[in-house]
C-alpha cells in the first residue's frame, strides 16, 4: 500500500473523498486516509452511468472484508463515467487512491459548489 | 461515561506489530496486522497465532462439580473424561442460548468452562445463582488465564519446537511446560485447521507468543478469526446464536443430550421433536455482493453473519431461514441494502480443505 498522501492539485470533502476539477468536470475517489481506515478494499459496486450526485450525500459503496463504507459525493452533478476496472480490481482503491483507484466522473451541475471544498493542507490538518 | 477498555498482557506487542485495535466487547484488541487476507490465508496455508485474551474463564471446582454443569450445560458432562474437552450450549429456562462454551475436565472435582468475552459476566452470574445450595466453588477465573490460539497446518509443529511434551490430541487438553512456563494446551481452536489453544497466567503469554513469532507463526487478528470461523460454519455468540433462538434452529442438536435434564431442556425437545420453525443455513453468493448481518432474506429469513470469503473469493454466510426453504441447493435472494444478491444455500462446511 502506498504511503499517506494528499495530492495538492485536488479538492477535498472533509468525509474523506477528493475531487479533480476538470472545468466543469470532475473525477472522484476516496482520499488515502479512507482507504487506509477500511483496510483491504474487497468490493466496489459501481452507480449507474447518469445517476445523480448531491454533495454531501452517500453515492456509492466501497467494502472491505468487515465493513461497508458509504462513499460521499465531494459535489453534485451527473455520472458521465464509471470506473469499470475496480469490478474486478478494487484493490487498486487501496494501491493507486488518486490514479488506478479513482471510482466515478460526473458532470457538476454547479461549479460554484467547489469553493466549499478543502485544499490538501487544510484537509489533513483535519485529520 | 463507558469504562476505558480493558488490554491483554500482549497490548505492547499488538501497537509493535502494527496491529489496527478496535474495541471488542470492552477490550481492545487487535483487528488485523497485515490485513485480514493475508492473516486468514496465513492460517489456512502455515501457522497464524490469535490473542484470545479477552475470552473468559469459569472454573467450578467440588463435589457436586459435574453435578451442576449437568444441569447448566447441554451436552453429558458425565461422558466429559479428566483430559477432555466438550462443546455445549447454556441455556435458559426457556431454551435460548445464552452461550456457547467449550469446557475442559482438568481434574474428577475441575472443570474450565471458557465464556464469550460479552457473554461472561453474565455466565458467571448464572453458574453462581445454580451453585447455590450445592457443594461446589464457581470462580472467576478470567484475571488468571491469558488465552492464545495457535492454528493451521504447521500450528502443532511450531508449538512442539518449544513443548517439553508431546501435545495434546484434538479436544483433549494437557498441562505441558512452554517456553518454560507451565500452560494448558488444547487441542481446540475456531478455525477449521488444526492447532491448540493454549491457557497460560498473564505473565507467561509474552514468552510462548514471542516463541510461536520466532518459529515463523504470523499474528493474526479477530477480523481473520471471524472469516476463518465462518468459512467451516462455527457460530459466533451474538450474530448466530442468542437468547431468543434456540440450539435446534441454530444446528447445535448435537451438543444437546436432553436427557441430562439440562436447564432448557424441556423447551429444546419439544423443538426438536415437533421440527424448528426455522434453521440456521449456510450460503453462497452466486454473483457479486457481501451479504452482512441483518440482510433480510427476501420471502422470509435473516442474514446473522456474512463476510466475503478469502479462501472462496465469494460473498458467504449464515441465514435463519423458515424451515420448509431451509434445504441445500435452494436458490434465495438477500435484500443487501436495497438491492437484491442471489445466493444458494449449501452444506457445512463452505470451505473444505483441499485435498493432496
Amino acid at each position: 500500500m502506498a504511503d499517506a498522501s494528499y495530492p495538492t492539485d485536488l479538492l477535498y470533502h472533509p468525509e474523506h473523498d477528493w475531487a479533480r476539477i476538470d472545468g466543469d468536470h470532475a473525477t472522484l475517489g476516496i482520499t488515502w486516509f479512507a482507504q487506509d481506515a477500511l483496510g483491504e478494499v474487497v468490493f466496489f459496486d459501481p452507480p449507474e452511468v447518469g445517476a445523480t450526485t448531491a454533495a454531501g450525500e452517500s453515492y456509492a459503496e466501497v467494502e472491505s472484508v468487515k465493513a461497508v463504507s458509504d462513499v460521499i459525493a465531494p459535489l453534485s452533478g451527473e455520472i458521465v463515467e464509471v470506473n469499470a476496472e475496480l469490478s474486478d480490481s478494487p484493490e487498486a482503491i487501496n494501491e493507486d487512491p488518486y490514479g488506478a483507484g479513482w471510482l466515478v466522473r460526473i458532470r457538476l451541475s454547479d461549479v460554484s459548489e467547489t469553493a466549499s471544498l478543502l485544499d490538501a493542507a487544510s484537509y489533513e490538518s483535519s485529520l | 461515561m463507558p469504562a476505558a477498555p480493558r488490554r491483554t498482557p500482549l497490548y505492547d506487542r499488538h501497537v509493535a506489530a502494527g496491529a489496527r485495535l478496535v474495541d471488542f466487547a470492552g477490550w481492545e484488541m487487535p483487528v488485523q496486522y497485515a490485513g485480514i487476507r493475508e492473516e486468514h490465508l496465513a492460517v489456512r496455508e502455515r501457522a497464524g497465532i490469535f490473542d484470545v485474551s479477552h475470552m473468559g474463564e469459569i472454573e467450578t471446582r467440588g463435589p457436586e462439580a459435574e453435578a451442576l454443569l449437568q444441569r447448566l450445560l447441554s451436552n453429558d458432562v458425565e461422558r466429559l473424561a479428566v483430559g477432555g474437552a466438550q462443546y455445549s450450549v447454556l441455556c435458559n429456562d426457556d431454551g435460548g442460548v445464552l452461550d456457547d462454551l467449550f469446557t475442559y475436565r482438568l481434574a474428577p472435582d475441575h472443570y474450565l468452562t471458557v465464556t464469550n468475552a460479552a457473554n461472561h459476566v453474565k455466565d458467571l452470574a448464572w453458574f453462581r445463582r445454580h451453585a447455590e445450595g450445592r457443594d461446589v466453588t464457581v470462580d472467576d477465573a478470567l484475571e488468571r488465564w491469558a488465552m492464545l490460539a495457535i492454528q493451521g497446518p504447521l500450528a502443532r509443529e511450531c508449538v512442539q519446537a518449544f513443548a517439553d511434551a508431546p501435545l495434546p490430541e484434538r479436544f483433549t487438553v494437557a498441562t505441558r511446560s512452554l517456553a518454560g512456563h507451565t500452560a494448558l494446551v488444547c487441542g481446540t481452536g475456531y478455525t477449521g485447521e488444526d492447532g491448540v489453544e493454549v491457557l497460560c497466567s498473564p505473565d507467561a503469554a509474552g514468552a510462548v507468543w514471542d516463541e510461536a513469532l520466532r518459529r515463523g507463526v504470523e499474528p493474526a487478528g479477530l477480523g481473520a478469526r471471524d472469516t476463518l470461523r465462518l468459512e467451516v460454519c462455527y457460530h459466533l455468540y451474538g450474530n448466530d446464536l442468542m437468547e431468543s433462538r434456540g440450539p435446534i434452529e441454530a444446528g447445535l442438536g448435537w451438543c444437546c443430550k436432553e436427557e441430562t435434564g439440562f436447564i432448557g431442556s424441556g423447551a429444546v425437545r419439544a423443538v426438536r421433536e415437533a421440527g424448528p420453525a426455522e434453521r440456521l443455513m449456510p450460503f453462497k453468493l452466486t454473483g457479486p455482493g457481501i451479504a452482512r448481518q441483518g440482510n433480510p432474506v427476501v420471502g422470509g429469513g435473516e442474514v446473522t453473519s456474512g463476510t466475503l470469503s478469502p479462501s472462496l473469493g465469494v460473498g458467504i454466510g449464515m441465514a435463519y431461514l423458515p424451515a420448509a426453504r431451509a434445504v441445500v441447493g435452494e436458490a434465495i435472494e438477500i435484500d443487501v441494502r436495497g438491492r437484491p444478491r442471489e445466493a444458494v444455500l449449501a452444506e457445512r462446511p463452505l470451505y473444505r480443505r483441499p485435498t493432496a
